[in-house]
């Protein structure tokens, strides 16, 4: 009985200590990522991260395969014949980025009947049995805020930078920054513009708005609008407030430019796109038997002052910076759920 | 040459057996499909578009083309996944009110003489604002009964299978067999020749595509039997899909030449092709390539059998 005892906790250490083990019980299980679309530089980001971890893992033993499959098409009815065909696949764990949090419902049922482990991530899908990787959009906004009544104490005007109206991550973030702004009642949003998230759009909207404006102290926005919005206010003779980025490449290298020149202090807030493997060792997790609850919230990738010039040296030029995550990760999630 | 098949038999011999062969290759590389469970999860998808094809199907008969067919899938998966099942009465009114709209639109493309193309794009963006307004964020949830129909296990054969035949079976009956599916199949054929005989065009123009948003309709519900809720976008590929499931299925874009099994095959057929593509493991940049090029080789091989029979006509 102690030797089982010591055999286990020498096991679960080995497994803190080396990510990629091949203890898990679960090198013959099959897993596949159903992708619904691979159009942007995000999205091809994340495939990239899945094929790395996952090779690494595939080549370990961890599991006996990890296959991508990306539909043609961004349609859920497609996407729901994909999910049914990876039934007829054999895999154990089908990983999920859904083109719609509802349409898929049927399918990953009929995965679900069969016996298999559905983890959605990003693109979640409401139905009951599948596992759900979710971002917290709303805390994504309010911490920005939070950050800034640090370096800010005495408050001021803010101007807020949204997304693409309509669409459910812009409602979460802006939801985010007014709770925020409720938190540190010393700012107050004076202005309220939407960048789409793009640096063109964004540089477009706030040049539009600031002579209107006045001054401000802070930039709240929610990813691919800082670098825009930094050009339009270098175009004016205002000071340069703190503007929050969004981790895309560009806005780091501005960063860096300013940090060197005249040591400017900001810092910078996004989803990374590797989330797809962890919800690669989630699967893994739940195949291998640990009890995971079904809603589980990623964390952000948040890059401060110190970790700058780490974080800029590893993103691509127009790319997202991204971190990918390992076995251990995934546990610190799960536990936290807990 | 004493045995001919007809023409009619010869215009569902190459469908069927596309279909058989792609079957096969199937089977070959997934012997798991090749079992009840598997041919449901194969072909459920399947139902809904081969609904959606047969009412393609009725308005190309009338040498029209609907090209509002996915939005308005969509707005019918909206409108059962909302009212149908909250308000069953009011959904029905709906969904009545949808059919008669369309056979409006028929009246209304034959008395302006219009082009079915320009009305049905334009009402395309009419049916998918009405379904964004039902349904702004995907959601609903889908009639028990609907639910229940859908994943139905009968005996012998699954449910899409069983669903197939009955489609097709129905469909037949009323575009070859009845008198107002011969009006149809004629208006699309002469329809002068057809008014000189004393029918009203306009009325079986209606009727058409009255017909052609009951087959809609019916699209809609059992899509939404199968997803289990509705999204404003959830069938917007259908448009494309019908059109394509028509042809393949042996029909033609002019002269009222269509065949309602075919059409069905041809459903199942283009929703096999992408499975056929996936369990070969071929990248999604691709897919679509490869999915136009099975379309165009089935259609080569029909032209290729066509000029032959035409030579065999001038001999």
């Amino acid at each position: 009985m102690t030797i089982r005892k010591m055999l286990l906790a020498s096991a679960a250490i080995a497994c803190a200590a080396m990510p990629v083990s091949a203890f898990a019980d679960t090198s013959t299980k099959k897993i596949a990522l159903s992708n619904n679309y691979a159009g942007n530089s995000w999205r091809q980001a994340m495939l990239t991260s899945w094929e790395k971890v996952t090779g690494e893992g595939v080549k370990a033993g961890v599991v006996a395969a990890a296959d991508a499959f990306t539909t043609a098409e961004n349609q859920a009815t497609e996407q729901a014949a994909q999910i049914q065909n990876m039934i007829l696949q054999g895999y154990d764990a089908i990983v999920l980025n859904a083109a719609s949090p509802t349409a898929l419902n049927g399918a990953v049922k009929e995965a679900c009947d069969a016996g298999i482990t559905v983890v959605s991530f990003d693109g979640i899908v409401t139905e009951p049995c599948a596992w759900r990787i979710a971002v917290d959009f709303k805390e994504m906004g309010r911490s920005q805020v939070e950050y800034l009544s640090k370096k800010l104490p005495d408050g001021g005007n803010l101007l807020e930078i949204r997304g693409l109206a309509g669409v459910f991550v812009d409602d979460e973030i802006s939801a985010g920054i007014h709770e925020g702004a409720k938190q540190f009642p010393q700012f107050k949003i004076v202005g309220s513009v939407h960048g789409d998230w793009a640096q063109d759009v964004a540089q477009k909207a706030v040049a539009g708005i600031l002579p209107s404006l006045p001054d401000i102290v802070g930039v709240v926005t929610q990813g691919g609008d800082g670098y825009g919005a930094a050009q339009a206010i270098a175009a004016t003779d205002r000071k340069m407030p703190i503007i929050v980025m969004g981790n895309r490449e560009d806005e780091l290298k501005w960063w860096k430019e300013q940090k060197d020149a005249k040591g400017y202090e900001t810092m910078s807030v996004s989803i990374a796109p590797g989330v797809s493997t962890l919800a690669f060792w989630v699967a893994q997790q739940i195949l291998d038997g640990k009890e995971v609850k079904k809603d589980l919230v990623v964390p952000f990738l948040r890059i401060d002052q110190d970790n700058l010039e780490t974080n800029l040296a590893n993103t691509q030029a127009g790319g997202v910076a991204n971190v990918e995550y390992t076995q251990e990760d995934a546990i610190k999630v799960i536990e936290s759920a807990k | 040459m004493t045995f001919r098949l007809s023409s009619d038999a010869m215009r569902l011999a190459i469908p069927a057996l596309s279909l058989t062969l792609l079957l096969a290759a199937v089977f070959w590389l997934q012997p798991r499909a090749m079992s009840y469970v598997g041919l449901n999860l194969l072909f459920n998808l399947a139902v809904p578009i081969a609904l959606a094809t047969i009412a393609q199907m009725i308005v190309m008969a009338v040498n029209d083309l609907d090209l509002s067919m996915g939005t308005f899938v969509s707005f019918i998966a909206c409108v059962t996944a909302t009212f149908l099942r909250d308000t069953p009465v009011t959904g029905v009114l709906i969904l009545v009110g949808a059919i008669a709209t369309y056979a409006g639109l028929g009246v209304v493309i034959h008395l302006r003489n219009l082009p079915s193309i320009v009305v049905t794009l334009g009402m395309s963006f009419v049916w998918g604002g009405l379904a964004v307004l039902l349904l702004p964020a995907p959601g609903g949830q889908s009639p028990d009964w609907v639910r229940w129909l859908m994943t139905v296990k009968p005996p012998l054969a699954p449910m899409a299978i069983v669903a197939s035949i009955i489609i097709a079976a129905v469909a037949h009956l009323v575009v070859m067999r009845s008198s107002l599916g011969v009006l149809i199949r004629g208006i699309g054929g002469n329809p002068r020749s057809v008014e000189r005989a004393g029918w009203s065009i306009v009325a079986a123009r209606g009727a058409a595509y009255g017909l052609a948003g009951f087959f809609a309709v019916l699209a809609g519900i059992a899509l939404v039997g199968l997803t289990t809720s509705a999204d404003a976008n959830i069938a917007l590929r259908y448009t494309l899909l019908s059109i394509a499931g028509v042809i393949l299925g042996g029909g033609e874009f002019i002269g009222g030449r269509v065949s309602p099994i075919g059409a069905v095959i041809g459903a199942l057929t283009l929703t096999l092709a992408g499975s056929f593509l996936s369990f070969l493991r071929i990248s999604a940049d691709w897919q679509i390539g490869a999915q136009g090029a099975i379309l165009i080789i089935v259609l080569a091989f029909r032209l290729m059998l066509n000029r032959l029979e035409k030579q065999e006509k001038g001999r």
